[in-house]
């Protein structure tokens, strides 16, 4: 038997699943597209006169935060979608079946590793129309890209544990909220580090977030990149070594 | 209802000897419509069960010993030991909370099996899971169907999980949907389906692979009349396939429909096994249930009808019904009415009914199934 295809091809079922479903649930939909634009819109039209960054126009500093910071909240999205199958006895039913093991936790986070990329995309072209510029070469753009969609994807696994302990859509939506805003916002996502205050600076500074959000910045400006590739990447396999295990554990022992 | 057209007819073809099969094909080819065909057989025609399974049939399911506690403290199940024999239709009958969903989900491989051991279609449940599931078919106490997906999406999907190809596993869905009166839904998203739509596509997806043993939990719970005689009817033609069915249900009249061997299990104990005739033995016949309008006159029709049962009589206080076992046919009703007539009693209702599975364990543990 050729166990490795079955597990591919799990897998590919189970994501196209996934998207089909992205598709047509409306507020999905919403979430993952409208949501994120408006974002960018607002923080750059209200608050973009009054945040001063020392970069020139707010949109440059901007998005390569906000592009990060859709991808956090999306990562909710996964425990999300997990425990709502777990609640509708989705899960029951792929239990039953003869499929890989690994194939639900995988086509879940892959499916959203490609609604990212979509989302990240969709989010650029908006940026580009209100003045973002891709000066620094398109492959730095697209290292950037990749880095996100990383991180996007050791979230999930994050979201995945979460989600997978709670049992419960609302509890994995709630849950969600607790562990993303204060990364989020304790981050150099909208406003730089050096215009926080001490105690919350000190969070800021080490947040895995701020790296990523300080490597994909410096790539789209064209600013060095320092050691902040090496942390984001060091953070990003860390959360990845403890939660990919974690979650992988909790399906197992779903019963 | 009672005048209607066919009636005459089954009772005078029944009268001929032709058998249910021959009369619904007669009738089918004459233009009749399912439908009307279901009403008249639901409420006139006592189905006959399939024939016994041969003596000789070997057992798909083996369970020896299997117990199951929750959170350390709930005991599920109790030293359960069962078979099931190839081809046949096992019922597990028992009251909510007996332990039937759990020990179906133990055979499936849902639960992890952690007293005694299990084996079915010849494989280990434990050692042997993954082989397992690509032989057995599940449908669970609630549909497990996917809301967003179409019925025909539904049903690929599940084909390409059981690791068929992409062609055959569109014939297989469109052969279930058609089989399952959901042509015409198969490219509607499930929002759109009625609680019963979304069952017959659950059942409908236990049985992509042609399994080689269905296990079914409470499969008509939630149906209408119509929509379980139509499942019923689905389940058998499935036997006769040579498909092997362990279902579960709270009703002894459908595990007397469609069952050969029946275990009653409450509190997650097997309390008596064999076929719904044995277990109706057990009773002593059907039922005599009596309503009676004045609660003041219970004790005086209690002592009235005692004579005519065959074992004592049970009386709800609540409601003034009393229930009693009896052997002796339609014309002990007769006989009560007028024993109780003559005593100037007044009777609200009165019927004489097959017995349930509440009279059923009444007779076997002397407690109600509640
Ligand atoms: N996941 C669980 N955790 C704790 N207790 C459980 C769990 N599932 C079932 N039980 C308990 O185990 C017992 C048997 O439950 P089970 O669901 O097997 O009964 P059932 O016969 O299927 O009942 P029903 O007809 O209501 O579906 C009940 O007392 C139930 O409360
Ligand atoms: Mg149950």
């Amino acid at each position: 038997m050729n166990n490795f295809s079955h597990t591919f091809s799990d897998i590919r079922v189970m994501t196209k699943r996934n998207l089909i479903k992205y598709r047509r649930v409306p507020q999905l939909l919403v979430f993952s597209t409208i949501q994120p634009v408006m974002f960018l819109l607002l923080f750059t039209y209200v608050f973009g006169g009054a945040i001063v960054t020392g970069t020139g126009t707010y949109i440059n500093y901007l998005l390569p935060g906000i592009l990060v910071q859709t991808v956090l909240f999306g990562a909710m999205q996964t425990g999300i979608g997990l425990v709502d199958d777990l609640s509708r006895g989705m899960i029951d039913r792929f239990r039953s079946l003869p499929m890989a093991r690994s194939a639900v936790l995988a086509g879940r986070t892959i499916t959203d590793v490609i609604r990212n990329l979509f989302v990240v995309i969709l989010m650029t072209i908006v940026g580009l129309f209100i003045g973002f510029r891709i000066d620094h070469g398109i492959f730095n753009f697209l290292g950037a890209v990749a880095l996100i969609a990383l991180f996007g994807f050791a979230f999930s696994w994050v979201s995945a544990t979460i989600g997978l302990a709670v049992k419960t859509p609302e509890t994995a939506q709630v849950a969600g909220f607790i562990w993303v805003f204060p990364l989020a916002f304790g981050s150099s996502i909208f406003v730089p580090v050096s215009s926080m205050s001490s105690a919350i600076r000190a969070f800021a500074e080490h947040n895995p977030i701020t790296y990523v959000v300080n490597t994909v910045r410096a790539l789209t400006l064209g600013l060095p990149v320092g050691n902040n590739i090496w942390f984001a990447l060091a953070w990003i396999a860390g959360i990845m070594i403890v939660f990919v295990p974690l979650a992988v554990n909790r399906y197992r022992s779903i019963s | 209802m009672a005048n209607h057209p066919l009636i005459s007819y089954v009772e005078e073809a029944r009268g001929r000897g032709m058998s249910n099969k021959q009369i619904i094909d007669a009738l089918t080819s004459a233009g009749w419509q399912t439908h009307d065909l279901t009403n008249i057989f639901l409420e006139h025609i006592e189905v006959s069960r399939e024939p016994a399974i041969p003596e000789s049939a070997d057992s798909i399911v083996t369970v020896r010993n299997v117990s199951k506690i929750y959170n350390k403290t709930i005991k599920a199940l109790d030293n359960v030991s069962l078979e099931v024999k190839r081809g046949s239709v096992t019922a597990l009958l028992g009251p909510n909370g007996a332990g039937k969903t759990t020990l179906v989900r133990i055979l499936t491989t849902l639960l992890t099996l952690e007293h005694g051991t299990a084996r079915v279609a010849g494989f280990d449940i434990v050692r042997d899971a993954q082989e397992l599931r690509s032989v057995i078919g599940l449908a669970g106490q609630y549909a497990a169907v996917d809301e967003t997906l179409t019925g025909r999406e539904n049903l690929e999907m599940v084909g390409r999980l059981y690791h068929l190809s992409v062609p055959t596993s569109r014939q297989r869905a469109d052969e279930l949907l058609h089989q399952f009166n959901l042509d015409e839904a198969s490219d509607r998203v499930l929002k759109t389906y009625s609680g019963g739509m979304r069952r017959r596509l659950d059942l409908a997806a236990s049985l992509v692979i042609r399994p080689q043993i269905l296990f079914l939990d409470e499969p008509t719970t939630g149906l209408d009349p119509r929509g379980r005689f139509a499942l019923w009817h689905v389940i058998r033609e499935l036997v006769k396939d040579g498909t092997t069915v362990l279902l579960t249900t709270q009703y002894l009249e459908e595990a007397d429909q469609l069952a050969h061997k029946i275990f009653v299990i409450d509190h997650g104990h097997i309390i008596a096994q064999g076929t719904a005739d044995e277990l109706k033995k057990q009773v002593g016949g059907d039922v005599l249930e009596l309503h009676i309008a004045d609660h003041g006159l219970i004790d005086e029709t209690v002592r009235l009808i005692t004579p005519f049962g065959s074992e004592a009589p049970r009386v709800d206080e609540d409601t003034n019904i009393i229930t009693m076992p009896v052997s002796g046919g339609a014309s002990i009703l007769i006989d009560a009415v007028r024993e109780l007539d003559s005593a100037n009693i007044k009777i609200n209702d009165i019927v004489l009914r097959r017995p349930s599975l509440d009279d059923v364990f009444m007779a076997l543990t002397g407690h109600s199934a509640e």
